[in-house]
């Protein structure tokens, strides 16, 4: 089953690059997706269940539409301090305690955080995130794991668990 | 549509010089990659979105639809890689830095 969604996902995503739906076209996509499919398809997701649920995608738009917000926040952000004479920087690297299970949720997690306010994920041992932030607001650990991935775990937990 | 564009193109090109500024005035490896990874990553989209604007939806559009989830996970992956390697290689964080808790963990 895992074996025909990455074939599909493969043969829509051919389509778009080189949007031409001829038939030589359409063949060629084909088999070059059937290739991909049978050997990256054991890599792939356990189960095809969660790409059949439509609320998970509901969830999805909500927090493209969040995370989006957050990134410009995050260049405005960055770009006040690169600018700023006297440059307010206070680097360091904090722990954050995670609430997910899954490999995929922690991975869109730490991208999360890479790409908003001044945080960079360095490392993730068991469900702990080493994050570097250019600015420490806070040395309680509650306060700045709220501030760093509360916003997004619990849109990624509906979307991805 | 052109104009619009041509303004996102405009933002675009802005948040990149904001991005290379920062990559010389900030002190260490890590603040530089900040602003390496958002700035930039920011920037080549809204060039992306202008040229989704000025084509329209054919083919060079859809392409410019691809190629940002793609930016966005491939910048991601590699500022990420960039500071965990340069953290085990040895490279100190710069002297403003108040707190360091990734120093005494058993790192793979």
């Amino acid at each position: 089953m895992k074996y025909v969604a990455l074939f599909i996902l493969s043969l829509i995503f051919w389509l778009l690059l080189t949007y031409n739906l001829t038939i030589p076209n359409i063949i060629v996509g084909s088999i070059a997706s059937l290739i991909t499919s049978l050997i990256f398809g054991k890599y792939f997701l356990k189960d095809v269940v969660p790409f059949l649920q439509p609320q998970r995608y509901f969830w999805l738009m909500v927090y493209l539409f969040i995370f989006t917000w957050e990134c410009i926040k995050a260049n405005f952000d960055v770009a006040y301090r690169v600018l700023h004479p006297a440059m307010p920087i206070k680097p360091g690297i904090v722990r954050v305690k995670l609430g997910l299970k899954t490999n995929i949720a922690k991975t869109i997690l730490a991208n999360s955080i890479t790409m908003t306010p001044g945080t960079i994920s360095v490392d993730i041992i068991g469900d702990e995130i080493y994050v570097h932030w250019i600015y420490v607001y806070s040395e309680n650990p509650e306060e700045y794991s709220h501030k760093i991935s509360g916003r997004f775990e619990k849109y990624i937990k509906k979307i991805f668990e | 549509m052109e104009t619009i564009g041509f303004i996102f193109i405009c933002i675009g090109i802005l948040f990149n010089l904001f991005g290379c500024i920062g990559l010389i005035r900030l002190p260490d490896v890590y603040n530089r990659l900040q602003s390496a990874t958002k700035c930039v990553t920011l920037g080549t989209c809204s060039i992306l979105v202008g040229v989704i604007f000025y084509y329209g939806f054919n083919g060079a559009g859809f392409k410019a639809i691809i190629a940002i989830p793609l930016l966005f996970f491939a910048a991601t992956v590699a500022a990420h890689a960039l500071v965990k390697g340069a953290y085990i290689f040895g490279v100190k964080l710069g002297n403003k830095s108040v707190k360091d808790d990734y120093e005494d963990v058993p790192k793979s």
